[in-house]
């Protein structure tokens, strides 16, 4: 079975290169970038099986980021982080990836890696 | 909300929740940040009993980070105070540099989440005004907060004081979009509610690109 692949955007430099290294601890392909244009250009070289999106995160939040996201990429899932924990982003965010994949920071990596294996039906 | 509190009430009130809702966001992120470099150095002494050998350097960048982010932390919660202490006197003399730079390190966030990059052009011998701290903290922010949906396309902020006999200006500059702003929006009601408070008088001035917000150095009684 091929590593899984995923995609990490979060304008916290040091939390998703830190969740990258954890997650390549654990087998799976990581990859980050703290600016969303970034994220729209690395689908173009690489197809990511989940995306993990800030909900809000400088110039485009995380749920315009994935409705543009879905346009170059179907089939990648998504799983959406909060550092704040508001009514309206769990509204807006478990609308758009489902109450379950809707995760607060701190997140626990055991959490986030069940949630991915979920997502994939692994 | 209770309308009987007034527009000041409302208003205070509606200001004090978007900051302390933005600090408390800000140190999710820092105590985020935390939770994964304490993660790692778990992954790695799990992984140095499994006789994989730690990287020293991998642990001193951690540590690091750690500090980097205690200092920043450090840093968030200052502000917070000084913010909270705000309300403690009715009346005081203000240094409105320091009032500018609080406001700035306090909303930040909200200038990354719009792309606006603020840049502070005063200088560092203080400005002094007497005033209602909380009150101008409030007027400040929503000049501020209007003046980053009017920078247009270039989203640079340039904030300058200028002052006089009898008051401090202070100046939003780099408001590339302020002519096609709707005219009418700004001031609202609660602008010109503080502003009737402070005794403070603005000018908008879409041909420099900037909007200018005048405080009498005795300005509340």
């Amino acid at each position: 079975m091929s590593p899984i692949k995923v995609l990490l955007v979060d304008d916290e430099e040091e939390l998703v290169s830190t969740l990258a290294e954890r997650l390549a601890l654990r087998g799976i392909h990581a990859d980050w970038t703290t600016r969303p244009e970034d994220a729209l250009r690395r689908l173009e070289v690489c197809k990511y099986d989940v995306a993990v999106l800030d909900v809000k995160i400088p110039r485009m939040n995380g749920i315009e980021l994935k409705k543009e996201m879905e346009k170059k990429c179907a089939h990648t899932k998504f799983i959406f982080l909060t550092g704040h924990g508001s009514e309206q982003d769990f509204r807006e965010g478990s609308q758009e990836a489902g109450p379950e994949f809707y995760l607060v920071k701190p997140v626990n990596i055991e959490d986030l890696m069940e949630k991915i294996n979920q997502l994939l039906g692994r | 909300m209770d309308t009987k509190c007034g527009i000041l009430g409302q208003t205070g009130l509606q200001f004090f929740g978007r900051i302390t809702a933005s600090i408390s966001h800000e140190i999710k992120n820092v105590l985020a940040v935390l939770n994964e470099n304490a993660g790692l150095l778990q992954d790695v002494v799990l992984m140095a009993e499994k006789g994989i050998p730690l990287n020293p350097e991998r642990l001193k960048g951690v540590a690091g980070t750690m500090g980097k982010q205690i200092q920043r932390a450090d840093g968030i919660v200052e502000n917070m105070n000084r913010f909270a202490h705000a309300v403690d006197e009715n009346t005081k003399e203000i240094d409105i540099h320091e009032t500018l730079s609080l406001l700035l390190g306090l909303t930040r966030r909200f200038a990354d989440m719009r792309g606006v990059t603020l840049s502070p052009a005063y200088g560092n011998s203080g400005k002094f005004l007497t005033s209602n701290p909380f009150f101008l903290e409030n007027l400040l922010w929503c000049f501020l907060d209007f003046a980053m949906g009017a920078t247009g396309e270039e989203r640079e902020l340039t904030i300058a004081t200028e002052e006089n006999e009898h008051a401090i200006r202070i100046c939003f500059e780099g408001l590339k979009g302020l002519a096609e702003k709707d005219a009418g929006a700004f001031p609202s009601e609660r602008e010109s509610a503080l502003m009737k408070a402070l005794d403070a008088d603005f000018t908008m001035e879409p041909v420099r690109s900037r909007i200018v917000v005048a405080l009498p150095k005795k300005g509340f009684r």
